[in-house]
């Protein structure tokens, strides 16, 4: 459990985060997206314990990351950015380590149980200098998961993985998001789209918009899209479209498609598919089209804009 | 407590795996080797500065001159490396207290240094079986005494200055500066000044306290007190720029 009331902090004369409330619940996985400098570091690491914050509260597993810090480090498993380990060390070794300083029993044994769990027990024995980008961030993930943390806090934890790696990381983190709490962050929007339960949507330091990803798209849009593949002569179809009821901007695409768009609630598309046929186009395909979280983005971040209106 | 020795002992361990330690225990233990050869050599029959019978002073006394220029190297990477490589995020938001991690980081440089005096003792006792009726053991244990607090004050600052840097050749110097300044400039400031600020300045002579009392085989609480409070207070700076980092 994670909630997070008012937090402010300060660099010198510059503000990192402003006032930002925010909660998230076991069994959650919270997304926390923006653009590069938008303070999702900070926030993490005044939730880790790591700094404190200038003004507010945090409660993370229960406890006041301020004044129970020690209490809230105990039961929080973090993974930084850059994925800082010992090169010097061996991957059990430092496991190891970990665990003893969380005064884990048998730290050993519980070393090589984390090991297993992100997939490198045969590499136990490897010096972590010598492990490749995608191998490191798992032991960083590993290191984060041997004490069994309530609340996992991953920055950015997929970034500089392959394709493969990127879904086995991500495979792990939703399987480790049903008894837990996690957070992560990332400025990759399918990434959040695919793992996240909700999304946090945060840029100079303010969170801009909260919800599903699915709300997300459906408040910002306010109607849905549809895309049409037909074949035929596609001058016309766009005059026919609209004089349905209920269907707006019918159009071309530059691709040859022809999308249009309808009310959440006054289904078009049977009337539409009538129509289409009726009219001598064979009709090839039909499908709803999404805002896409990049584009649900880019306008809420849009300088010139005020942050969203919901309808 | 115990996290101070989790600390301690990976520290510790970790100077077995780097060649900066082996060859700061290497050249501790020629010099120093070369030197008692030369006390056997030249002290039996004619003696050196008048006296007969050979001791184990020269052997002390070179160790801790030599720690004043091998300390700086052995503490210079302990937190300012982990700052660097940003393994100290890992180490603040593990449930440890800033002190915890200076001390163990302390403790584990002390335990090294140790370990490398330890080698020495073989000298007093080839010096005590060639001798008869022995060396004199009550200057033999002040001297081993004094170095081991000479060793933890060193260490203590080195470990203090480290956390104030994010660079481990700032850290080697700045600290090499500060050994210098208290080991002989303030021997030399004692000489000039007059004899008020003079005092102040002889009691903050950290050559004095060993070379004078400690390895002459004199015992005073107010050398102990005094090699505890630069202990004390480098450990302080350390926990207190861990702190201050934090903040930032």
């Amino acid at each position: 459990m994670i909630r997070v009331e008012n937090l402010t902090k300060d660099y010198g004369s510059r503000r990192a985060i402003s006032n930002l409330n925010f909660e998230a619940e076991q069994g959650e996985v919270v997304g926390f997206l923006g653009p590069n400098g938008a303070g999702k570091t900070t926030t993490m690491r005044i939730l880790t314990g790591y700094m404190p914050p200038t003004e507010g509260t945090a409660i993370v597993a229960g406890y006041d990351v301020v004044e129970e810090s020690l209490e809230v480090r105990k039961r929080v498993g973090y993974v930084p950015e850059t994925v800082p380990l010992y090169t010097d060390m061996t991957a059990i070794d430092y496991l190891q380590f970990m665990a003893d300083l969380r005064h884990i029993p048998e730290s050993k044994d519980r070393a090589y149980e984390a090991l297993q769990m992100v997939g490198l027990e045969n590499r136990a024995e490897s010096y972590i200098g010598s492990l490749s980008k995608g191998m490191r961030q798992r032991i960083g993930l590993a290191q984060a998961l041997i004490h069994q943390p309530e609340v996992l806090i991953l920055d950015e934890p997929t970034i500089g993985l392959d394709p493969a790696q990127v879904v086995e990381v991500r495979n792990v983190i939703k399987s480790l998001g049903k008894q837990r709490t996690v957070l992560l962050s990332t400025h990759i929007l399918s990434e959040a789209q695919q793992i996240c339960d909700r999304v946090l949507i945060i840029n100079k330091g303010k969170i801009i918009a909260e919800d599903t990803p699915e709300n997300l798209q459906a408040r910002l849009t306010g109607s849905e899209r549809v895309s049409l593949q037909v074949r035929g002569e596609m001058d016309e179809l766009p005059k026919l479209l609209n004089k349905i009821k209920g269907v707006q901007h019918a159009e071309v695409k530059p691709d040859g498609s022809v999308e249009f768009q309808f009310a959440p609630g006054q289904d078009v598309r049977p009337e539409v598919a009538r129509t289409v046929i009726k009219s001598g186009y064979d009709l090839l395909e039909m499908r709803p089209v999404g805002m896409s979280l990049e584009e649900i983005f880019l306008e809420l971040t849009r300088e010139d804009k005020p942050a969203h209106k919901s309808k | 407590m115990r996290n101070v020795w989790v600390i301690a002992r990976r520290e510790y361990n970790r100077f077995f795996s780097t060649s900066v330690s082996y060859a700061v225990a290497f050249a501790i233990l020629l010099i120093v080797g070369l030197i008692f050869a030369l006390t056997l050599l030249f002290a039996n029959g004619a003696g050196l500065g008048g006296s007969t019978a050979p001791d184990i002073k020269g052997v002390t006394w070179w160790f801790t001159f030599l720690l004043v220029l091998t300390v700086p190297a052995l503490t210079m990477r302990l937190i300012s490396d982990e700052n660097r490589m940003g393994t100290l995020e890992l180490l603040l938001t593990a449930p440890l207290r800033d002190w915890e991690l200076i001390v163990g980081k302390w403790l584990g440089g002390f335990m090294f240094i140790l370990s490398v005096l330890a080698v020495t003792l073989i000298y007093p006792f080839i010096l005590n079986l060639l001798e008869t009726p022995g060396i004199d053991q009550g200057q033999m244990m002040s001297a081993y005494l004094g170095i081991i607090l000479v060793s933890a004050a060193f260490l203590a600052l080195g470990v203090g200055v480290s956390s104030l840097f994010n660079n481990q050749i700032a850290a080697f110097i700045v600290t090499l500066g500060l050994f210098m300044v208290l080991w002989f400039m303030f021997g030399f400031m004692s000489q000039i000044l007059p004899s008020g600020a003079g005092d102040i300045v002889t009691y903050l002579d950290m050559g004095a306290h060993f070379s004078n009392n400690l390895n002459a085989g004199i015992i005073n609480l107010s050398d102990i007190v005094y090699y505890l409070s630069i202990t004390a207070l480098g450990l302080f700076t350390g926990t207190v720029a861990v702190e201050v980092r934090r903040w930032n």
